[in-house]
């Protein structure tokens, strides 16, 4: 076979890949812009008649899908800065801290990323419930709040710090907080901003936890309004790919704009793991 | 001294929330599967019994958590073998050097991946409509009956997996490729200076090199898919005829739905203790395949 015929066959495979991998959301996109009951004719319309944003405006006037937008933004950017300065210090005493009990501490953790988190759901829901905290944000925030697997990232890249550095610092009087505030925290940027776009995405998309612990329609992410609108209006097919646009576009945008930073953390979680 | 007492003001927060919100819970999850908690153990602890092994005795002698667990199976079986595929035929193209414009593809065959299930899940959900859906009008067009995909029981499944495939295939994809660009490249060069074909260098030095790589990934896959919940609970609603029940879901149901804490404990327990096996199983079959 010669080079060229190879390299046409690779394109036209990667080109068919790659359609059908984005095919589904544009689609969604255009149907999001088509009049009520456009797309359910035949043949299937790729494209809308008369773009029209009358769907957006039903979903945000009447679906109160502006409250679940609120909510999703606002969980998600909680557990988002929580767990970052939670797994920020955990990470770094693990990897620069001499402690008794720290290894064995530390493999305990990582024993706990082979237990599934839905095996802690039952009891986690009764004991939010006898605080009171079932259906408030601080159902979903509070346990995503630290995380084992972010903790061994930051573990991971933090014994990259050299120890010098640490005690030239702790020899000129600098106390164990103001070391971390002004040398380690720089030096752990670059994962800092790999966690966060990472645990963003992960909140943002969550869905079983959500659903059981917010009951009420005014805590509802996006995921669970979404969930909840197409159980309603299973046949209005414009209306419900506006409401995927709607919770597809924010986690889109942040991928494609810090992509490298993502793909890094995903090789750094699962190769190193 | 005083370094060790600032080590646990840096871990207690991080501790605190993962042992009170996760390791509690996990304790506290396997006491509850001994018991009959439900309804009326909500309304007032004193109608709480200590039944033993009663829960899981029950489950495995009751049809509902078999035949959960052989969709779930299902999934995982027919499923992850198949994302393995479309994820490494698609690193196999991306590593190809041949390839221009790699960074414009690998985004565009990635992107489903950071998509949210509920949204996708709907999308899919019109794509195999019956009666205006995409797939079957293009099925139509090569002159291919209507198939019920969503309503018809022995077809719900397997449009779950396809979608599943198309959502996750990328991450895999990402992990393999880094896998496959660490190969150095002279063992391909000698391979070919002794006139080995493209197939039997894939057969001798793909493969093996990339194995452990495989490993893992498969490993990550599966206990990724046996914890199916979202996909069904949008596209099906577990049906038709309960086809799609994934063992979350009768978890979900029996907890969330029906009260029955004790017997939706002992469901989570069974699917931890199934894919822990499971895992352990791969492991070693994994670990004797590189020693051969």
């Amino acid at each position: 076979m010669s080079t060229r015929a190879a390299k046409a066959i690779i394109h036209g495979l990667l080109i068919g890949g790659a359609l059908v991998a984005v095919f589904p959301l544009l689609w969604m996109l255009a149907v999001s812009f088509m009049q009520p009951g456009e797309a359910g004719s035949l043949p299937p319309p790729l494209w809308p008649a008369h773009a029209t944003w009358h769907n957006y405006e039903v979903l945000f006037l009447r679906a109160g899908m502006g409250r679940y937008l609120f909510n999703s933004f606002a969980i998600s950017a909680a557990i988002t800065l929580l767990s970052l300065a939670f797994n920020l210090m955990a990470g770094y005493a693990f990897a620069k801290l001499r402690f008794a009990g720290r290894e064995r501490l530390f493999q305990l953790m990582l024993g706990l990323l082979v237990i599934p988190a839905q095996v802690a759901m039952l009891p986690l829901f009764l004991m939010l419930k006898s605080m009171g905290l079932v259906n408030s944000y601080a159902a979903v925030v509070v346990p995503a709040a630290a995380t084992a697997f972010g903790i061994f990232l930051v573990r991971q890249y933090a014994r990259g710090i050299p120890d010098e550095l640490l005690e030239a610092a702790r020899i000129d009087g600098a106390g164990e907080l103001r070391i971390f505030g002004q040398i380690v925290l720089p030096l752990l940027k670059p994962i800092m901003v790999t966690l966060a776009i990472f645990t963003f995405l992960t909140a943002w998309n969550d869905f079983m936890w959500p659903l059981i612990a917010l009951t009420g329609q005014e805590h509802y992410t996006l995921p669970l309004g979404l969930a909840s609108l197409a159980r309603e209006h299973a046949q209005d097919s414009e209306l419900m790919m506006a409401g995927s646009v709607v919770t597809v576009i924010p986690v889109l945008a942040l991928f494609l704009a810090m992509q490298r930073y993502y793909i890094e953390g995903l090789l750094l979680g699962s190769v190193k793991g | 001294m005083s370094s060790q007492r600032a080590a646990w003001w840096f871990l207690a927060p991080a501790m605190v929330v993962l042992g009170v919100f996760f390791l509690l819970p996990v304790i506290a999850a396997l006491g509850l599967s001994l018991t009959d908690y439900d309804l009326y153990a909500l309304a007032d602890i004193r109608h709480l019994r200590f039944v033993a092994l009663g829960n899981y005795w029950d489950l495995l002698h009751q049809k509902k958590f078999w035949s959960a667990l052989g969709h779930t199976l299902y999934f995982v079986i027919v499923g992850v073998p198949l994302s393995l595929m479309v994820s490494l035929g698609a690193a196999l193209l991306l590593n190809s050097p041949l390839v221009r414009c790699k960074a414009f593809f690998r985004t565009a065959l990635f992107a489903p991946v950071v998509t949210t299930v509920v949204a996708v899940a709907v999308v899919w959900r019109y794509i195999f409509n019956t009666k205006y859906g995409l797939l079957n009008y293009a099925l139509g067009v090569v002159g291919i009956h209507p198939v019920d995909w969503l309503g018809n029981p022995h077809w719900a499944m397997p449009s779950i997996i396809l979608f599943a495939v198309w959502k996750n295939f990328g991450y895999n994809m990402i992990i393999l490729l880094a896998g496959l660009q660490a190969i150095p490249k002279d063992l391909y060069e000698a391979a070919r200076i002794d006139g080995a074909s493209p197939l039997q260098q894939f057969r001798h030095i793909t493969l093996p090199m990339l194995g452990p790589t495989l490993l893992m990934v498969g490993i990550l896959t599966v206990s990724g898919y046996f914890q199916l919940f979202a996909e069904p609970y949008v596209m099906t609603e577990g049906g038709p005829l309960q086809s799609t029940t994934s063992v979350l879901y009768l978890m979900y149901n029996e907890g969330f739905k029906w009260w029955n804490f004790g017997t939706a404990s002992a469901v989570a327990f069974l699917l931890f203790v199934i894919m822990f096996a499971v895992t352990a199983v791969m492991l070693r079959l994994g670990r004797r395949g590189d020693a051969a």
